[in-house]
């Protein structure tokens, strides 16, 4: 299979043309294999892979690339997410070729929140690479061989590079650059954050149409269904870089009592079926956010069932 | 320059309540111009440190005096006999100065009265903000002169990141986003294609990573 970069089961997917659809797992705060057995399990065939997330927000979690293997355990493909907060390129560059041996195939690459949302504001951060720099690394360890340094790599690691992408932030004419910027750093798919706005959305899209990114990398649209009006309205104005229009969340409050998680969904699903249509839009990447039961019901009623094995 | 801030005075009293002859030490650089350790400064500390040996039942001798620098032995010599009279040093330079005292006069025990926080400027009257991180190789020209290492919270060279919240940082409202700031300025500056080249990593070598840095210009060397 020497035309794919990795061989990873998403490769495969997009690469057939099919519409993607990834899950989101977080790593338990402890050794609790258990829980994230069960978690993931509720994932399995629902989606193509599992972003295994590191530190997210800066909170200590079972290391990202350990919670990987026991998803490959449990006959899941995990994207190994690696943030640029906790290491330097020394361990940068061995946490890939770890992760890689000892078979994860896809890597999403971050800058990481800073830590000061995290619960150990005090710690020091490392910073010594950047996202853009860490794609690069992953690719040229990969495509050339190499290490930062220039010096061989013993037997290249072949994974399938992701990126995130904001789409939202600030400055907005930015951001479809920034995109740009990525893939041609390397990044293979991306993964955009979780959108509300889908005319900011649509606009993105359409910039990053016109300047032909959806055919260099494969653009996955970011979801997350909103549970609840205070999970709403605490996005909306706490989460950095989180555009959540006031008629969401109108919206949300007008589901009536009980009624807002169902309402959440729906909203999903509808964005789920426009990306379907949207041009440049490869797939979605569904961030259930300790919701994983719900994602069997999600990708049933968004009609993405079976995942297609290729 | 390099900015600094003083100490709690509860602090300090502590540190010295071993000692009852104390020189309080200032320094017309950095520290004048911040308005935290010049001999404006000298006068406030040394009496607040009299005021509270007196209320403590204690008696104490504060001398004040002021260096041109306290970065250079030339004016630390200068100490030589007024140290005679004193058991203890506060120096209110910056973090060098302290060091610089200890090392000339080992047998004197040496404090520092403030604590230093970063190179940079007065924004305006009262407000210093942080400009250079002294990563020793500058690369401020591809940034509209802006530097990202010291002013972003990550020292992202190629951002900014996802958590840029209309002009502000990820980490608070009350710190600007510097990438949304270099953005605005080099598109405003028709510099979009500078922008958006790649920039590759950075060697640390030259910063503190590489270990503690010492200067030799032999031509000036005697
Ligand atoms: S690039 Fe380095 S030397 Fe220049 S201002 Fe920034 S930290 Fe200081
Ligand atoms: S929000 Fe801006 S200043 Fe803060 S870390 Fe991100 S790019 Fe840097």
């Amino acid at each position: 299979m020497s035309e794919y970069k990795s061989g990873s089961n998403l490769e495969k997917v997009l690469r057939a043309g099919h519409f993607a659809f990834t899950g989101e797992c977080g790593p338990p705060q402890g050794a609790n294999v258990e829980h994230l057995r069960e978690k993931a399990g509720h994932l399995k065939g629902c989606v193509d892979a599992v972003n295994v997330t590191d530190n997210q927000t800066a909170v200590v979690r079972m290391s990202s690339w350990a919670a990987s293997l026991i998803l490959l355990e449990e006959g899941l493909e995990p994207n190994f997410q690696m943030v640029c907060r906790d290491r330097n390129r020394l361990a940068i560059q061995s946490d890939i070729l770890g992760a890689y041996s000892l078979g994860i195939r896809n890597m999403l690459c971050l800058s990481g929140d800073h830590q000061s949302f995290g619960n150990h504001p005090e710690a020091k951060n490392v910073f010594d690479i950047d996202s853009m720099q860490l794609i690069y690394t992953v690719k040229k360890m990969r495509d050339e061989g190499k290490f930062l340094n220039e010096q061989e790599v013993d037997v290249p690691p072949r994974l399938f590079v992701g990126a995130a992408s904001n789409p939202f932030a600030e400055p907005f004419d930015f951001r479809v650059y920034r995109l740009a910027k990525k893939i041609a750093a390397g990044a293979d798919f991306i993964q955009t954050q979780c959108i509300y706005n889908m005319d900011k959305f649509r606009e993105f899209m359409r910039r990053a149409v016109d300047m032909g990114l959806h055919e260099k990398c494969h653009i996955l649209a970011g979801v997350t269904p909103m549970k609840s009006v205070g999970m709403a309205l605490y996005m909306a104005k706490q989460v950095p870089g989180m555009d959540v229009p006031d008629s969401l969340i109108k919206r949300l409050r007008g589901a009536g009592k009980g009624k807002v998680a169902e309402e959440g969904i729906k909203f999903a699903l509808e964005q789920i079926e426009t990306f379907k249509e949207m041009e440049g839009v490869a797939g979605v990447h569904l961030m259930a956010i300790e919701w994983e039961h719900k994602v069997p019901e999600i990708a049933e009623r968004a009609g993405v069932l079976p995942r297609p094995s290729v | 320059m390099i900015v600094a801030r003083q100490k709690p005075i509860e602090e300090i009293v502590e540190m010295t309540q071993a000692f009852h002859k104390l020189l309080v030490v200032g320094c017309k650089g950095c520290v004048t111009v911040c308005n935290v350790g010049g001999a404006k400064e000298v006068a406030i500390l040394a009496s607040a440190l009299r005021i509270s040996g007196k209320r403590n039942g204690r008696e104490v001798v504060v001398g004040e005096h002021t260096l041109e620098r306290q970065c250079d032995p030339e004016y630390v010599d200068e100490l030589k006999d007024i140290l005679e009279d004193y058991e203890a040093v506060v120096s209110i330079a910056c973090g060098v100065g302290p060091q610089f005292i200890a090392e000339r006069y080992p047998a004197v025990r040496v404090f520092p009265g403030v604590n230093t926080q970063f190179m940079g400027g007065a924004e305006e009257h009262g407000i210093w903000s942080e400009r250079c991180a002294g990563c020793g190789t500058c690369v401020v020209h591809y940034f509209g002169g802006v530097c990202p290492i010291a002013r972003c919270s990550k020292s992202l060279l190629n951002g900014p990141c996802g958590g840029s919240n209309n002009g502000k940082c990820e980490i608070s409202n009350d710190v600007d986003c510097i990438w949304d700031i270099i953005v605005t300025r080099m598109m405003e500056q028709g510099r979009l294609k500078e922008l958006i080249e790649f920039k590759p990593p950075k060697s640390w070598a030259t910063a503190r990573d590489g270990g503690p840095r010492r200067m030799i210009r032999e031509e000036l060397v005697e």
